[in-house]
């Protein structure tokens, strides 16, 4: 059984944890996303929720969105995503909040890598470069494209587009949880510029065995809606 | 370069209000917690500023002392809560932000004057 949420890639900062240690963490914003849909092995042979994130203008959704969200008693949605076999019960209008995660949790971050444009082989693929002297007149290319046989091998590496892909990370730990901020803290690097779609899933490889890492000073996610009320 | 609000909202919380004021060319005694199995003691490292960066959670400073004729420089993240306390013992007056010509320096010549506070 799978958790899920949608957020906003903020940016990267630093944070001391308990230990006194100062690391790298991603923000992530993900403001309350609405249950849109339940979908359910009979009606749509497998079990999923449909989430909604970031309101959008009346103006740029049409008739069928808008009757799709008015079900759920919202706004047009901007990011409709499904998580397959959601952990817990829901119905449609619900809201999952950041608090569905706690710290010190492993989670997979799913978002759209940075379009670096047209890139060589060397950028993109990882191929080294040729001597810059000794009169060798081969610095950056790709090699050679194979025997003669008037074509090229599928599959052979050459320069491209780079980045701008869906990418997933996985086994990224929970720092910290923010409630009242909408905030998720993960630690290091998740893929996509700031200000991107993420999607965030408890992980998959269950066997996540890294010390325990969380920002210090920070209250608990209970102990901080008990302080609320 | 600034960082976003948000960032720096949340980051506020652990920034350390009881910091004194030094800049580079300053003499201080850091007063670093050392964590050594399951004991944690104080260690004084005392020495001269050579240079201050970043801002908010990232800053950090430099300090550069020297041991049994050794140069040894040791960078603490400003608001590390493993630093119990920072004293500056005395104000130095220099024309640069990043003391790095200190490196190649030692002895008389490595001497920075001091910064008079009443001096116009």
């Amino acid at each position: 059984m799978t958790k899920g949420i949608l957020g906003r890639k903020v940016g990267m900062t630093q944070v001391f944890t308990e230990s006194g240690e100062l690391i790298a963490v991603t923000a992530v914003e993900a403001t309350p996303n609405v249950v849109l849909q339940v979908k359910t092995q009979a009606t749509d042979g497998y079990n999923a929720l449909q989430l909604g994130y970031q309101d959008k203008r009346e103006i740029l959704s049409n008739k069928p969105e808008q009757g799709h969200v008015a079900k759920a008693n919202t706004a047009p949605k901007r990011y409709i995503r499904e998580v397959r076999d959601a952990e817990g019960e829901y119905s449609v209008g619900d809201a999952i909040a950041v608090d569905t995660f706690q710290a010190g949790e492993y989670v997979d971050v799913t978002g759209i890598t940075k379009g670096h444009g047209f890139q060589g082989a060397i950028k993109r693929l990882g191929q080294s470069r040729g001597p810059m002297s000794h009169g060798s007149r081969y610095h950056r290319r790709p090699g050679s494209m194979g025997a003669i046989i008037n074509r090229v091998f599928k599959g052979k590496l050459l320069p491209g587009r780079m980045g701008n892909q869906k990418r997933t990370m996985q086994n990224i730990a929970i720092v910290h949880v923010d409630v009242e901020n909408n905030l998720l803290l993960l630690k290091g690097n998740v893929p996509g510029a700031n200000k991107s779609l993420l999607t965030i899933k408890s992980t998959v490889k269950t066997n996540a065995k890294h010390p325990e890492v969380k920002m210090a000073g920070a209250k608990p996610a209970a102990e901080a809606q008990a302080e609320e009320a | 370069m600034r960082q976003n609000n948000i960032l720096e909202k949340l980051t506020s919380t652990q920034l350390r209000t009881d910091i004194p004021e030094f800049r580079a060319g300053d003499s201080v005694r850091v007063h670093a917690r050392i964590v050594e199995g399951t004991r944690e003691r104080v260690q004084l490292f005392e020495g001269v500023v050579i240079k201050r960066k970043g801002a908010g959670i990232q800053a950090t400073y430099t300090v550069r002392k020297i041991s049994s004729g050794v140069g040894v420089e040791r960078t603490f993240p400003l608001h590390s809560p493993r630093v119990d306390k920072i004293e500056v013992t005395r104000l130095g007056r220099v024309r640069r932000a990043k003391l790095y010509y200190l490196r190649a320096l030692q002895g008389k010549a490595a001497r920075i004057k001091e910064r008079r506070l009443d001096v116009k």
